[in-house]
């Protein structure tokens, strides 16, 4: 028994992504249609051409009509997907192991989801009936439970863990602010991070994503196909899934200051993509920056950092967009919100266009120039404890 | 020989200073303070609390539970009920809710004193009214528990007592009602005055006493002032505190807090009288035995009395329903299911989790699979409810939602194995740190379509 992965075997060769805002004029339909006819004109496909779909969202709605009816599929066969905040991503995972097997030629796969439209802030999710003893806290709060974990382990003094915090946020919101498609287009200050209201914990409203409306789709066919479809294919190096076991919530040697289903999801990825030394390897990084402890902990997770460093790579500008690994050159979850089923091929969608050279001059990276060739995905879902791990490596060469 | 085995009072830890009221009202209010229940307290939760402390004082298991409270959780379902499963009795034992009157309270001790087996009367009240008026200052929430049984345990004798009946308008509250209404003071003090000396004195003849063997009473009345005229007309030299300045009136609570504070101060031989003043008179006389002496009360209340914190007035009246404050713009949690609220009762009401039998791992919530998966079933219920914590991480939640924002939360490790994340209660946001030690508390989480949901909670373990 291993995880093989299905490294070059399949590529994607055409991607759509809407605008993510509060988009009080668009519904549902309205975001996958968008994003599935730039996904079919990227790669020049109609509709009929595709054979099989895969629809992710978490609960804007149920079953495959949810996309067959807003795109009138014809007799197809659609797989609605939902996997926590990581549903994008597992959709996109499914399809990739359909065309891997042979059953299908070409797959689309489509993320998108509704969140405005509750009336509540933040994302809520929808209630399973309980014997009423779970936890009722917000994701903030949970999140927020790493920050005088990691600094108590660590001896990183408040004052530090604010101004590492605040540089992410500042990072995400430079980037952003460089992105058309994203929610928040301007850059902030570490005044404005410090001074914003408090949430939960010390986390403030910039140490938060934001929540938008929005889709993505992209459109995947075997490897040797690729050229049919595109000059630019991007090939799938690993994709790699974890479902926590919920052990950190009742397991006292969990200390808060990493995510164990990530760091597992991390070593199967890069064994899957033939990764030796991801800080080394990795030319950028998408990751779930729910909220900015959440980037700082990934970075070392994700093996970017040394465990107990990654607050200083932070502050050294690592992983900013000049940096040696830029992190989340789109502008993340931060800038972007995150509509659950769209967010995982949102990332994939910025590595798409940064391995094509397809991002504009001022969000270009000088690390794919310099030699690094992987592009990495990250997407969880769940809180610190109890938690799923997607992690995809995407590259524009064949191995 | 049958009488009182084991007490416990519980006080919660909120204290309302009742020069805030006047202070905010302009009228209303007066010296002293009060206890406050908690906005996630109520008369079952309270009573929970005050039986856990009384339960931990004997080895005595009671096959009866009379609950009595005016603050009643509900009508049609039995509240009793909830307070027998979060104290794990046999469901052999016989639970009952005794009506909403403060009568109730005395006479379920008068029940469980000429009655066999062992009884554990709890009684807990919640007392306001509107505000500044003068049962919003002078009530008080508290909760009192007493064992009654037989043997060798017994640390009060019950030496007999009597009953005065008598249908007369002082107080009354329609049910649905947040107030009770008062017919005129002087009018109920007279008519208690006179029926309380009737019931003295065929109370003493009852148990073969004449007025200078008692060597203290205690009054629970309706008012201090009533309850100081009564306890002056009964020819007895001690009078016990009647706490009302500390605590406040605290309705059906007060007979069994009373005698439970009586009994803390008290000493082995000595003659003790209860007189409680409730739509007639109830009289009972105890002689403390020698095992009082070797008894240790597990939290008595001159310690509660000596904790606690103070509460701002507009808190108070949030939590008592008479202001509604903005909520976070979160959805209000849903109503939890019945159905699998009866599959995890223990876990529940009881606070239990398992305990794995090869490695000695403790799940909470219970689990039937052993952490590496290898074993089904092989666990040992672990009780965990008395079992102290500390922090390991925390955070407080300004977002959520919750009926009195924001949310304590803690990541606890429980002493001997486990760990849950839970909302800490009675606990400010400023005193959490990692360290800190928690013990557990049975609270009300939230209601939701007329469903309390009750689950346990952290709080900080002081001083």
């Amino acid at each position: 028994m291993a995880s093989h992965g299905i490294r070059d075997r399949v590529a994607i060769v055409g991607m759509g992504c809407t605008n993510f805002i509060e988009n009080w004029g668009s519904g549902l339909d309205d975001l996958i249609i968008d994003a599935s006819n730039d996904a079919y004109a990227s790669a020049g496909v109609t509709k009929d051409d595709v054979d099989a779909y895969w629809f992710g969202t978490a609960q804007s709605g149920m079953s495959g009509i949810t996309l067959a009816r807003p795109l009138q599929l014809q007799n197809k066969p659609v797989t609605r997907v939902e996997n926590y905040c990581a549903t994008g991503s597992e959709a996109l995972r499914q399809a990739s192991y359909a065309v891997a097997s042979g059953a299908y030629d070409l797959v689309m796969v489509v993320g998108a989801e509704k969140v405005k439209d509750t009336g509540y802030q933040g994302l809520n999710a929808f209630p399973v009936p309980n014997d009423g003893t779970g936890r009722t806290l917000t994701a903030a709060a949970m999140f927020s439970m790493i920050v005088p974990a990691y600094g108590h382990k660590y001896g990183v003094d408040d004052d530090t863990m604010r101004a590492v915090l605040s540089h992410i946020a500042v990072k995400n919101h430079y980037n952003g602010a460089r992105n058309e498609r994203a929610q928040f287009r301007k850059e902030i200050s570490v005044e404005q991070v410090e001074k914003s209201p408090k949430m939960a914990g010390t986390l403030g409203v910039f140490d938060c994503a934001g929540v938008a409306d929005g889709a993505a789709a992209a459109i995947v066919c075997r490897a040797e196909d690729a050229h049919r479809y595109t000059d630019k294919p991007i090939y799938v190096k690993a994709l790699s899934f974890v479902a926590g076991n919920g052990s950190g919530l009742i397991d006292p040697s969990y200390d808060y200051t990493t995510f164990p289903e990530i760091a597992a999801c991390a070593v199967d990825a890069y064994a899957q993509a033939g990764v030796k030394d991801a800080r080394a390897e990795v030319a950028m990084a998408e990751v779930h920056d729910c909220f900015t402890p959440t980037e700082l902990v990934l970075m070392e997770d994700l093996q970017f950092s040394e465990r107990g460093t990654a607050w200083r790579d932070v502050l050294d500008g690592v992983f900013d967009l000049d940096g040696e690994l830029p992190v989340n050159p789109d502008g993340g979850l931060k800038s972007f919100g995150h509509p659950v089923g769209a967010s995982g091929l949102r990332m994939m969608f910025e590595a798409f266009l940064q391995l094509r050279g397809e991002v504009p001059d001022e969000r270009t990276i000088s690390s794919l120039s310099e030699g690094r060739k992987l592009a990495l995905t990250h997407n969880l879902g769940g809180y610190p404890g109890e938690m799923v791990s997607f992690i995809s490596l995407l590259g524009a060469e064949l191995d | 020989m049958r009488g009182i085995v084991s007490w416990g009072a519980y006080l919660p830890y909120r204290r309302l200073d009742r020069s805030l009221i006047t202070q905010f009202l302009g009228q209303g209010g007066g010296r002293g303070t009060r206890t406050v229940a908690s906005y996630d307290e109520d008369a079952a939760t309270m009573g929970v609390e005050a039986s856990r402390l009384a339960l931990k004082a004997t080895d005595l298991t009671p096959d009866t539970v009379l609950f009595a409270t005016v603050a009643t959780p509900y009508v049609d379902k039995t509240s009793a009920t909830t307070v027998h499963a979060a104290l794990r009795l046999p469901d052999s034992a016989l639970a009952l809710d005794l009506g909403p009157s403060v009568r109730s309270a005395a006479g379920g001790l008068r029940l469980a004193l000429s009655g066999a087996g062992t009884t554990l009367v709890v009684a807990a009240d919640l007392r306001t009214g509107l505000a500044g008026s003068a049962d919003e200052a002078s009530g008080g929430d508290a909760a009192a528990a007493l064992v009654v049984g037989e043997g060798d345990a017994v640390v009060a004798e019950h030496l007999g007592g009597a009953s005065a009946t008598e249908e007369f308008l002082d107080r009354w509250r329609t049910p649905g009602e947040i107030r009770s209404k008062v017919w005129d003071d002087k009018f109920s003090e007279l008519t208690y005055i006179g029926l309380g000396r009737r019931a003295f004195k065929e109370g003493l003849a009852a148990a073969g006493l004449s007025v200078a063997d008692v060597d203290v009473v205690a009054v629970a009345a309706p008012t201090a002032r009533i309850g100081k005229a009564m306890a002056g007309k009964l020819g007895v030299e001690r009078v016990a505190p009647d706490l009302t300045d500390t605590v406040g009136s605290t309705g059906a609570a007060q007979p069994a807090l009373l005698l439970a504070s009586m009994l803390e101060a008290a000493e082995p031989g000595q003659v003790l009288a209860l007189v409680v003043l409730a739509d007639g008179a109830e009289v009972s006389f105890f002689r403390t035995t020698p095992a009082l002496a070797s008894f240790t009360a597990t939290r008595p209340v001159a310690d509660q009395l000596a904790g606690g914190a103070p509460l701002t007035y507009n808190r108070f009246l949030s939590w008592r329903g008479m202001i509604d404050l903005e909520p976070p713009r979160r959805p209000e949690p849903a109503r939890m299911s019945g159905s699998a609220a009866a599959r995890s009762t223990d876990w529940k009401y009881g606070f239990v989790g398992s305990r794995d039998r090869e490695d000695g791992t403790v799940f909470m919530p219970p689990s039937r699979v052993s952490f590496d998966g290898e074993r089904t079933d092989q666990m040992d219920a672990e009780p965990m409810a008395d079992v102290k914590g500390t922090i390991a991480t925390f955070t407080v939640d300004r977002l959520a939602y919750s009926p009195s924002p924001p949310i304590v939360f803690a990541v606890v490790d429980f002493d001997d194995g486990g760990r849950l994340p839970i909302e800490l209660t009675d606990t400010d946001a400023d005193e959490v740190e990692i360290g800190g030690r928690v013990e557990m508390t049975f609270r009300k989480l939230f209601t939701a379509d007329g469903i309390h949901n009750y689950f346990w909670k952290g709080k900080l373990i002081r001083g």
